[in-house]
């Protein structure tokens, strides 16, 4: 009987130019000797080479400082270190509560979907301007289509703090003074005297500064996987020191019950 | 090809036979012996399966109604049980789906209510089995860590609730109803021990109490029954997240004046 499967080919058959370890001690990474190659690289320079086989000690810097600025907020209230704050009050482990706020990064008012979101959307409006659309031709018929266009508007408050510090540090090593970046601010004006007064968020500035810098969405993607790491493990740490389950503890009067009121009977 | 040995899965758990015209589909799956879609789709409850998985034999209706009900005591802890609060925070902020349930698993992991208090338990049960003495030198003396462990150690005695203030009724509704269904031994000598045990505790027996019993009873091991108490507790975690995900992030507590940093 032939075999007709797919997968036939792959069995016991995996070739990749990504690296790998090898018995004799070796370790290669995108084609370099990690050892040897790669080993006086700063961390994020070699996050962004494994991300995206690119090198560039500026792009890495510029990366670094995005995380410090605009990813890592400590506070237990937002949604993603809130995993990592109840987890510590739970006495669950430091490594559960950063792969569940990690993994609830992914979200769609804040974190990965307006970061992948809003490169993808520059990108797009910039190859539409090219075609010869307006801006507000194209802004319309995003948010006819999406009801938000990534980037742009934020949760609990108006406008977002993180664009300043980022914008100067940006400037600081010679980068924000691209097209991507202008057009970022090009919309956010356009927006923010719309009726609906969006006004740019850090994800826009991140990703049009990366844009300039010739990272796409799905690089974006890639390099922001961690990005938010470093603000949720405090909120673990905090809580497992404080009292176990004293993380803003509920009692049943803080339930808001809307369903069916009347007391029901399960019919055996 | 290659002469070196193919390596392989090893599990008493799962055997197949192939497709004809496909090796890397199963045509028939037997778990433990049992035609999975063959004769368990028709033939088992989902509770017996469950058993049958972890056990590799069926239940006796006794233990197919302890588990059952067990599973129907977890299935839900609230909206105000910490796992159950981590998934709803996926959902407000519109994260994946799979994220709400990675949280809930990872915050309904622990030691305070989750399930690794539900694996120390069941090694307490190992150990002093129906021994009040044993109960009151363990609580009193409890094991410590020779090593570091990624587990922070526990900080309560393992199945009660350190907050607690005395046994809460759906806790008591649950072992009353556990020990009659299940007739087994732990539950009901846990039944008739349970205001003496709290007294050595200083606090009140937990649902990860009541679960550990349970489990113990059913003949799971400590990590059987911490994977068991993870599974079980997820339905809850699951639908709450999908309703405050409709509701959103506007109509959910974010303790906006409770947080208060210290200058």
């Amino acid at each position: 009987m032939p075999v007709h499967s797919k997968l036939e080919k792959f069995e016991d058959n995996w070739r990749t130019s990504i690296g790998g370890w090898s018995l004799e001690g070796k370790v290669v990474l995108r084609g370099k000797d990690v050892f040897t190659e790669l080993n006086e690289k700063p961390w994020m320079e070699y996050l962004l080479y494994a991300a995206t086989g690119k090198e560039s000690p500026k792009l890495g810097r510029l990366i670094e400082a995005i995380w410090v600025i605009c990813t890592s907020f400590p506070d237990p209230r937002i949604w993603n270190n809130r995993i990592s704050a109840l987890a510590g009050t739970a006495r669950s482990t430091g490594v559960l509560a950063a792969a569940g706020s990690l993994a609830v990064t992914e979200a769609t008012v804040y974190g990965l979907k307006p970061i992948k979101g809003a490169s993808d959307f520059l990108i797009r409006a910039d190859q539409r301007l090219k075609e010869g659309e307006s801006l507000e031709q194209i802004i319309k018929t995003e948010l006819k289509q999406f009801r938000s266009v990534y980037g742009y508007g934020r949760p609990i408050a108006d406008a977002d703090e993180r664009v300043k510090p980022m914008m100067e540090f940006a400037r600081s090593i010679g980068c924000g003074n691209g097209k991507y970046v202008k057009l970022a601010f090009d919309v956010d004006e356009y927006l923010s005297n719309t009726r609906l007064k969006y006004k740019i968020n850090i994800a826009a500035v991140c990703a049009a500064l990366l844009a300039d810098e010739g990272i796409d969405p799905a690089e974006l993607y890639n390099l922001a996987t961690l990005s938010f790491t470093a603000g949720a493990m405090p909120c673990f740490i905090d809580a497992s020191n404080q009292q176990e389950g004293g993380f803003f503890p509920l009692r049943t009067s803080r339930l808001s019950f809307t369903g069916v009121e009347e007391i029901r009977h399960w019919e055996v | 090809m290659t002469d070196k040995p193919v390596e392989t899965i090893t599990t008493k758990i799962w055997r197949e036979t192939p497709e004809v015209d496909n090796p890397f589909a199963a045509a028939d799956c037997f778990c433990a012996g049992y035609n999975v879609y063959g004769d368990l789709l028709k033939n088992a409850s989902f509770i017996d399966y469950l058993f049958l998985l972890f056990k590799l034999q069926p239940p006796n209706p006794q233990q197919s109604a302890l588990l059952e009900g067990l599973a129907i005591a977890l299935a839900n802890p609230g909206p105000r049980d910490h796992s159950v609060r981590a998934a709803m925070s996926a959902g407000v902020g519109g994260s994946t789906h799979p994220s709400a349930l990675i949280a809930a698993l990872s915050v309904g992991a622990g030691n305070l209510g989750g399930a690794r208090e539900v694996f120390h338990t069941v090694e307490y049960w190992q150990h002093c089995n129906t021994s009040l003495k044993d109960w009151q030198q363990l609580i009193k003396n409890p094991p410590a860590e020779q090593r570091a462990d990624v587990w922070l150690p526990m900080e309560h005695p393992p199945g009660f609730d350190p907050n607690g203030v005395s046994c809460p009724t759906p806790v008591k509704q649950t072992l009353a109803y556990l020990a009659d269904v299940g007739k087994t031994v732990h539950l009901n000598w846990l039944q008739d021990n349970r205001q003496q045990l709290e007294e050595f505790a200083d606090c009140p027996l937990a649902f990860s109490g009541v679960a550990a019993a349970a489990l113990f009873d059913l003949g799971f091991s400590p990590e059987q029954a911490e994977m068991l108490y993870l599974l079980l507790r997820l339905p809850g975690a699951a639908v709450h997240s999908l309703e405050q995900e409709k509701l959103g992030w506007r109509k959910y507590p974010f303790f906006a004046n409770g947080f208060k940093l210290n200058p």
